[in-house]
């Protein structure tokens, strides 16, 4: 607390005036900061709710815009860059459709990109699982562009990020969307299982009805995703 | 107090008021081309858009005054503009800059074949090294496959563009190696000391090098060491030819590893199987160890130690050319060790260093003899010659450091030393048990500077020079090299080198009768290629000039260098062309080499076309891999077109040489075939990971031969042929405590 000494009666009320002054500016100030905030959270909430609507290159690229741009006013906020590289990442995904290497000139500098702002969100929070699933998922970007000479770097890379992602938050329904597309996609003779694939996705369902995201703007994304892959699995 | 109130609430009306500015623009690159996915916003504000196909944006901002409208896009500088926000609508054009990236940049490639998975425009994948169905596991026989080297199947080494064995050098980690091959045997190809699987990229130069490399006039093979192992694993290898074992560790925190690893070649079994033309007392055993250890000493830093230690020895006989019914024998022991030390480190943001030490040791006891038909050696008149001892021994020590400092944009400015000492020494042992000892000691000290220029991404140099000076010559060269790379288009470019190469003579021709000169070459390339991720087209022609070649005169049967007064040149052009999309899941490549070259050196009498020399050679490479089968299928063809052979003597009267004979091989065929089964390819938990081999060369038993030799007066001549016209791998391969399944699922993810 500020000591005000209050000698002289003279003085008091001009004194009195300042402090009161001095109160209102703060709170003011408090009030402007309250708005910037609220400001931050229709913006992100308005955008994150997009995140799972976004179906073309075009509108990843327009959410990975957003984002980025969000993030680089909220220089404190890891869920901007967060979303950015997650929007990044689905964009190249797109890019990607589904094909089997040959497109790493195109997807590349996209990974790059995702990295870049990876690494943002990773400096304000690096033991974080929704940061972890998106490294995961830049790696597996990169594996498909060339997988026959990549799978032994970015392969290993991708399961030992999810890995990461799952050991720091086993409830994250996102780790077992993630895992499941990877049985999903893995032809038989490579591991890959269409059974397995139902079951880590069933998980991922199940961990979304009791997953709370610590706030609307949090992760919350990948039930339609794995709803969808589990109907695929029948 | 209400002289703050009403200014807070006039400060809030102001604030409150949210007058909403229109801006709205094109975005365009520097060719007028409009730029689609660009993020255009205003600095410090999250009020902003995304340029459609047309390059067209339009956003509505509640900021006023100065601020600064930003555009950033992939591929592109970002872009900055001071605006003053008043209540009008603005329009805005915005021509974005070209970033100088090496996404877009223009490569320096002339005369370079780069295998490495980090770089863009690389033609080969570190795994084509070992896939190459002609290769056989052998780190420089996927390179003879390319453009520009020879099919020169009696001896070993990189034969390229009309340059020796000798003209190439190969440098782990930046520094020098000596004795790459296992040592010489006549007539017989030896394989490369080191495994393809200890290299993680292969730097393969036909012409025009690098100032940071020297002494080698015709092509430098660059080799890097992988860094970490990416788990700890034992792993045992059971083939034909032997079997080996190693461990590899790798630190929990993965900042350091360390891993030995012995091998164990005994050809016996092979040799019981496969029939060899030579008659062998001692069938080739090979014992060799190798230890590693790797730190990492910062982000970027790295020490990395590999070392190997070796013995080999064998004994054979072919039937004399010169006495019928006399067998000659030859008999080797060979010790080598090698040790390599590296240190790569950022230091700071601008600047990098790479220092590396290696040293090498390497003994070769050789006899050879005249042997009657119970293999007791005997003495001919006239022959007596051919019994003899030798006793080589090389003590190599090389030393490189390399600083680079990062300048604008890609560009960079390379500069540092080397040193290079080697003390051969050699005792010749005649048949009268006269010891003749010699001793050749070098040291070259080097001094170089490069620098990579790009001017814009589509116009790069790299600009170098080099400067030597050789103990044992007495001399100092200066080699200026120059490359340019221009983008012709769309996934094209264009690129010219010229460089200026000198080497010191060869050892084996030492001490010479005369002051010596460097060797010398200077290279001209001009290159075309078109890269796409699935597709690579290249082309080259090239011409070499070489001066001062060495010369070499007659003195007691032994060729001794007595001059500089040798002369050459080679030119001619080259194809690649690799596709991995006309024909689903085939990876093919095919590659061709016209080669027009003539020398003057050593004893030829005049310039002409060299023994090791073909004009037409060709490879055509093929991959698949069936995952329903979890095999790979590789094949390959290799064809050269006949070699000239020659039979050079003296001429007594005029002391000069002359053709008795001369001819030419012909046509050179090879078909072979590998196949890699990898059973445990997606096994759940598997604990072992299994590779089994099998490869066959020379699939349809083709005549190969590859020159002739002659009998000691000439009169007679032999056909110079593989040891065995077919040759046959089995193997297996097995790891341990390595879970691949994760790799597996993720190959055809």
């Amino acid at each position: 607390m500020h000591k005000i000494s209050i000698d002289s009666s003279p003085f008091k009320m001009s004194i009195m005036k300042k402090y009161i002054s001095l109160l209102i500016l703060l709170g003011f100030i408090y009030v402007s900061g309250t708005a910037q905030s609220e400001k931050y959270l229709k913006v992100m909430q308005e955008k994150v709710s997009q995140v799972d609507q976004a179906r073309t290159v075009e509108a990843w690229q327009e959410l990975a815009n957003s984002f980025e741009r969000i993030g680089e006013t909220e220089k404190d906020q890891w869920l901007p860059f967060y979303y950015a590289a997650l929007s990044r990442v689905m964009m190249g995904n797109m890019i990607a459709n589904g094909q089997t290497g040959g497109f790493a000139d195109k997807t590349d500098p996209e990974a790059d990109k995702a990295e870049q702002l990876l690494a943002k969100a990773l400096a304000l929070t690096s033991e974080n699982s929704e940061l972890w699933c998106v490294k995961k998922m830049i790696a597996t970007l990169r594996m498909m562009a060339d997988p026959m000479s990549r799978f032994q770097t970015y392969g290993m890379a991708a399961s030992a990020a999810l890995q990461k992602a799952k050991q720091l938050d086993p409830l994250n329904p996102r780790v077992y969307l993630l895992e499941g597309q990877d049985k999903f996609f893995t032809p038989e003779q490579f591991g890959g299982s269409k059974t397995e694939a139902k079951a880590l996705f069933e998980e991922s369902i199940k961990k979304q009805e009791t997953f709370k995201p610590a706030s609307a703007i949090h992760p919350g994304w990948g039930l339609s995703q794995a709803t969808y892959f589990y109907d695929q699995c029948k | 107090m209400s002289k703050w109130f009403i200014f807070l609430v006039a400060l809030g009306i102001s604030l409150g008021v949210s007058g909403q500015v229109k801006i709205s623009g094109r975005v365009l690159d520097g060719k007028k081309k409009p730029v689609q996915g660009v993020s255009i916003g205003i600095k410090d504000s999250y009020d902003g858009a995304t340029s459609d196909s047309a390059g067209n944006f339009k956003f509505s901002t509640t900021e006023k005054g100065s601020h600064i409208i930003t555009a950033s896009s992939i591929g592109f500088r970002n872009f900055e503009l001071p605006v003053d926000i008043a209540t009008e609508p603005m329009i805005i054009d915005i021509v974005l800059k070209d970033e100088i990236s090496e996404l877009k940049a223009v490569v320096i490639s002339a005369g370079t074949f780069e295998a490495s998975d980090r770089k863009k425009g690389t033609v080969l994948n570190p795994i084509d090294i070992v896939t190459t169905a002609s290769g056989n596991a052998d780190v420089v026989g996927a390179l003879k496959s390319l453009p520009g080297a020879q099919q020169v199947g009696e001896s070993e080494g990189l034969f390229v563009r009309g340059g020796t064995a000798a003209e190439t050098k190969t440098f782990i980690d930046g520094t020098l190696v000596n004795n790459f091959f296992f040592s010489s045997v006549p007539n017989i190809a030896q394989r490369g000391r080191f495994s393809p699987f200890i290299f993680k990229g292969t730097v393969f130069s036909t012409g025009g090098y690098s100032a940071l490399y020297g002494q080698a006039l015709s092509s430098a093979l660059i080799l890097e060491s992988i860094d970490m192992p990416e788990q700890t694993s034992a792993n045992l290898g059971i083939t034909i030819i032997g079997v080996s074992g190693g461990y590899q560790h790798l630190a929990k925190d993965k900042k350091s590893s360390f891993g030995i690893d012995y091998n164990y070649t005994d050809l016996r079994p092979a040799f019981a199987l496969i029939k060899q033309r030579q008659e062998y007392e001692q069938v080739p055993i090979f014992h060799s160890a190798d230890a590693n250890f790797r730190i990492k000493t910062s982000k970027n830093g790295i020490l990395k130690y590999y070392g190997t230690f070796s013995t080999n020895q064998l004994k054979f006989f072919t039937p004399s050319l010169d006495t019928l019914g006399y067998k000659d024998g030859f008999a080797l022991k060979n010790v080598n060790m090698y040790h390599n030390l590296s240190w790569r480190e950022g230091l700071g943001k601008k600047w990098k260093m790479l220092a590396g030490i290696s040293y090498a040791y390497n003994r070769d006891d050789i006899e050879a003899g005249l042997y009657d038909q119970d293999k007791k050696q005997v003495s001919i008149p006239g022959f007596e010659f051919k019994n003899f001892q030798q006793v080589q021994r090389g003590n190599y020590f090389n030393s490189k450091l390399v600083l680079e400092r990062r300048l604008y944009g890609l560009s960079m400015i390379r500069f540092g030393t080397e040193y290079n000492y080697s003390d051969d020494q050699s005792d010749y042992t005649a048949y009268t048990g006269q010891v003749f000892s010699q001793t050749v000691k070098e040291k070259i000290r080097s001094i170089f500077a490069e620098t990579d220029i790009y001017i814009t991404n589509n116009l790069a140099a790299k600009i170098g020079g080099r400067f030597e000076h050789s103990a044992l010559l007495d001399k100092s060269n200066l080699a200026p090299r120059i490359s340019l790379a221009y983008k012709a288009g769309k996934n094209a470019q264009a690129s010219l080198a010229y460089g200026v190469f000198y080497q010191n003579p060869e050892r084996i021709y030492l001490p010479a009768k005369a002051p010596l000169l460097f060797t010398k070459a200077t290279h001209y390339i001009a290159q075309y290629q078109k890269v796409t991720s699935q597709r690579t087209f290249r082309t080259e022609i090239f011409y070499k000039k070489y001066h001062d070649l060495l010369k070499t005169s007659n003195f007691n049967g032994l060729q001794i260098a007595s001059g500089n007064e040798g002369y050459g040149d080679a030119k001619g052009f080259e194809l690649f062309w690799r596709d991995k999309k006309t024909i689903k899941n085939v990876d093919y490549w095919i590659s061709y080499s016209y080669l027009e070259t003539k020398r003057d050196y050593l004893n030829f009498p005049n310039a002409i076309q060299p023994s090791f020399a073909a004009r037409h050679t060709a490879s055509l490479i093929v991959k698949k891999f069936v995952t329903k089968w979890k095999t790979g299928f590789n094949g390959a063809y290799n064809y050269a077109s006949g070699r000239p052979y020659y039979f050079i003597a003296n001429n007594a009267q005029t002391g000069k040489t002359e053709f008795l004979d001369k001819g030419e091989t012909p046509d050179y065929h090879n078909v072979s075939f590998s196949l890699n089964f990898l059973p445990s390819l997606g096994k759940k938990g598997a604990k072992m990971f299994a590779v089994y081999v099998l490869s066959v060369s020379n699939v349809f038993n083709f005549d190969q031969v590859f020159g002739y030799q002659y009998s000691y007066n000439g009169l007679r001549k032999e056909a110079i042929v593989p040891p065995s016209n077919m040759f046959l791998f089995i193997g297996a391969f097995l790891s341990f405590g390595v879970d691949r399944t994760e790799d597996a699922i993720n190959i055809n993810l």
